[in-house]
């Protein structure tokens, strides 16, 4: 009887709990009835136009021409066109394995059992390998040129290569710009300042109108890698400014301890406090990387196809009526599966950090 | 002295652990440290005390250079800190350091701490390393919880894999700022009880700490600091029976009341 007393009160079941969450009183019973009345008119005809009055096969034009739903047949005829863009259509096969590469390597790299040094060699063989299965021109396989690239690939490519090359230099910038040395500190808040004060268009155009004006022809990157480069600094800048909020935060007797350890200054770093500062902030890590992802798309102001132009090239042919909602939301899908993807990635890594300390 | 068997110190073993000579530090325009004298004999224990701000973190900072003194000599183990890294580096093995708030690497086990950097200074392959701080880890009486991570442990804890941790770079010298300050008084005994033992083994240990028991039980030698300088230095039987400056003794004074 006296146990009783002294046992914590028992949480009540889920059930219960959501009975008197959604009716528990006459506001609750009302803001339920109006939200099921609003998703209800939302969803209702949204599922009619996707699912059930949509078409699929047969993927020509015929079929969509008196359908009231969604006509997916298009985007079923032309996801190669989509996907590929005008890479030379017997070729296809090599902008394809590009991606299977790609997607795979990226899911094995997701699994912390995968987080060793060979990992890192994996990617650096991994990436100009990949470039050179694009470019072709060798063992009989057709050179096919930067121009030609369009798709999933190339979003892929340089989602992988920007991001993947910014990080590391996010690195080096934000414990440059902690420097004690002047001329590096000064350097690097100089790159940080000027490329955050820049709109990515405007870099992108400085990379691909400005440069060539500049630069002598024999010294001008393809137009393809100055687009990659520009975005892997646009990112770089921003990446090194989270990473230095997260350095700011770690106690003075981290670096002491390190250094009557006797680490030295980049031992200390890559042990002890960038794996700290670097888990500090993961969630404004994951949002800047999210938004980097989406920013790859802007390349198509600079004549490059990404998934997003390869599916407005897709649209421009006369023998559809042109289904632009369902292409877009075929491209917005594969969007929401890669950033999807990365957050919850992210979210794995903060919990599993938050569990070690 | 059978600690100097496993320490790197036996090759220089003739000179003393510590020797400063007219050392001044200055933080900004403030005087922290004016003209501090002192040898430390090999396998010598002194404890340093005096109230808060009178430079015992910064003199025993100094020793292993963690602040730089900008006039006189710190040399310890023969070897006289320069701007030369080398000797940077040779200073801080041979002097291993054991802080206040024991600063633990938080993202890394018990034995991570005590393994990183043996192994990342080239002191001890992995396998050595995991063994010595196994060994060590033992010492201290902690062994069991290897795998643990710091947030896990208790203040005592922590403070001990601390010492483990600085022991595995097996220092000729250890250095401890207030080890027992941040402690609830339940722990202190056992951090206390760590290092009586490790001055049993002859190890040369420099201790600031206001644990009189453990200065009377331990010490050759007991400092008394005031405003950046050394006002007494005395057996703790003299230092504690008969205080010669006036300073001293009513420090002491304060203490017992
Ligand atoms: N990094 C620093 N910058 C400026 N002043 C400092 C710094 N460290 C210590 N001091 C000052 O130097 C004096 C001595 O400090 P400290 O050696 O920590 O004293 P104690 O350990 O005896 O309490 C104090 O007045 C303190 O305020
Ligand atoms: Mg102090």
């Amino acid at each position: 009887m006296t146990d009783a007393a002294v046992l914590p009160p028992r949480p009540a079941a889920r059930s219960t709990r959501l009975v008197r969450g959604l009716f528990g009183s006459p506001l609750n019973v009302l803001l339920t009835l109006l939200v099921a009345w609003a998703v209800w008119s939302l969803a209702a005809p949204l599922l009619r136009w996707a699912v059930f009055d949509a078409v699929v096969l047969p993927a020509n034009p015929a079929a969509c021409r008196d359908v009231s739903g969604a006509c997916w047949s298009f985007v079923a005829a032309k996801s190669g066109q989509i996907l590929f863009g005008i890479y030379p259509i017997e070729e296809r096969w090599r902008p394809m394995l590009v991606c299977a590469v790609l997607l795979a390597l990226l899911g094995w790299s997701l699994r912390p059992a995968a987080w060793r040094p060979s990992l890192a060699i994996v990617w650096v063989v991994a990436l100009p390998g990949v470039l050179m299965l694009m470019f072709g021109g060798f063992g009989g396989l057709s050179f096919v040129a930067t121009t030609m690239w369009g798709g999933l690939p190339v979003t892929l490519i340089l989602t992988v290569t920007a991001i993947g090359g910014a990080f590391p230099l996010a690195m080096l910038l934000a414990l440059g710009r902690r420097s004690w040395l002047p001329a590096i500190r000064t350097l690097c808040v100089l790159f940080i300042e000027l490329t955050r004060a820049l709109p990515l268009l405007s870099i992108l155009f400085i990379a691909s109108i400005m440069l060539p004006l500049l630069l002598p022809e024999a010294l001008l990157p393809d137009k393809f890698f100055r687009a990659l480069i520009a975005l892997l600094l646009f990112a770089a800048a921003y990446l090194a400014e989270v990473i230095r909020g997260g350095l700011q935060a770690m106690p003075r007797g981290q670096y002491e301890a390190a250094e009557a350890l006797g680490l030295g200054y980049w031992r200390t770093q890559r042990h002890v406090i960038l794996p700290q500062a670097i888990a500090i902030v993961i969630p404004s890590l994951t949002s800047t990387i999210i938004v980097m992802i989406k920013n790859t798309s802007l390349v198509m102001v600079v004549g490059l196809f990404d998934l997003i132009s390869s599916g407005r090239a897709a649209l421009a042919d006369p023998e559809w009526s042109s289904p632009a909602l369902e292409t877009y939301a075929f491209i917005a899908a594969i969007y929401f599966a890669l950033c999807f993807g990365f957050g919850r990635f992210a979210q794995a890594l903060e919990s599993r950090s938050k569990d070690s300390s | 002295m059978t600690q100097s068997a496993t320490g790197p110190a036996t090759t220089e073993a003739s000179g003393p652990a510590v020797e400063l000579r007219a050392v001044h530090k200055w933080y900004g325009g403030f005087h922290a440290l004016r003209g501090v004298d002192l040898t430390v004999a090999r396998g010598e224990r002194i404890v340093i005390c005096g109230p808060s701000g009178s430079g015992k973190s910064t003199l025993i900072r100094c020793i292993n250079q963690l602040e730089r003194h900008q006039a006189g000599a710190v040399t310890v183990n023969g070897r006289e800190a320069t701007a030369d890294p080398k000797a940077l580096q040779a200073i801080r093995r041979a002097a291993g350091m054991v802080f206040q708030s024991f600063n633990l690497f938080p993202h890394l086990t018990v034995l991570q701490n005590c393994t990183l950097a043996p192994v990342q200074t080239g002191l001890a392959t992995r396998a050595e390393a995991d063994a010595l701080a196994m060994s060590y880890l033992e010492r201290v009486r902690i062994a069991e919880q290897a795998l643990k991570h710091p947030a896990q442990l208790s203040g005592g804890q922590q403070q001990r894999v601390a010492i483990a941790r600085a022991l595995c770079m097996r220092p000729s010298i250890m250095l401890f700022d207030e080890p027992t300050s941040a402690l609830d008084p339940e722990m202190v005994k056992e951090v206390l009880d760590t290092m009586i033992a490790l001055a049993s083994d002859g190890m040369t240990m420099l201790a600031v700490t206001h644990e009189m028991g453990f200065a009377r039980r331990v010490a050759d030698r007991v400092i008394f600091m005031d405003e950046g300088q050394i006002v007494e230095s005395a057996p703790p039987g003299e230092f504690f029976e008969h205080p010669r400056h006036a300073r001293t003794q009513a420090f002491l004074g304060q203490l017992l009341h």
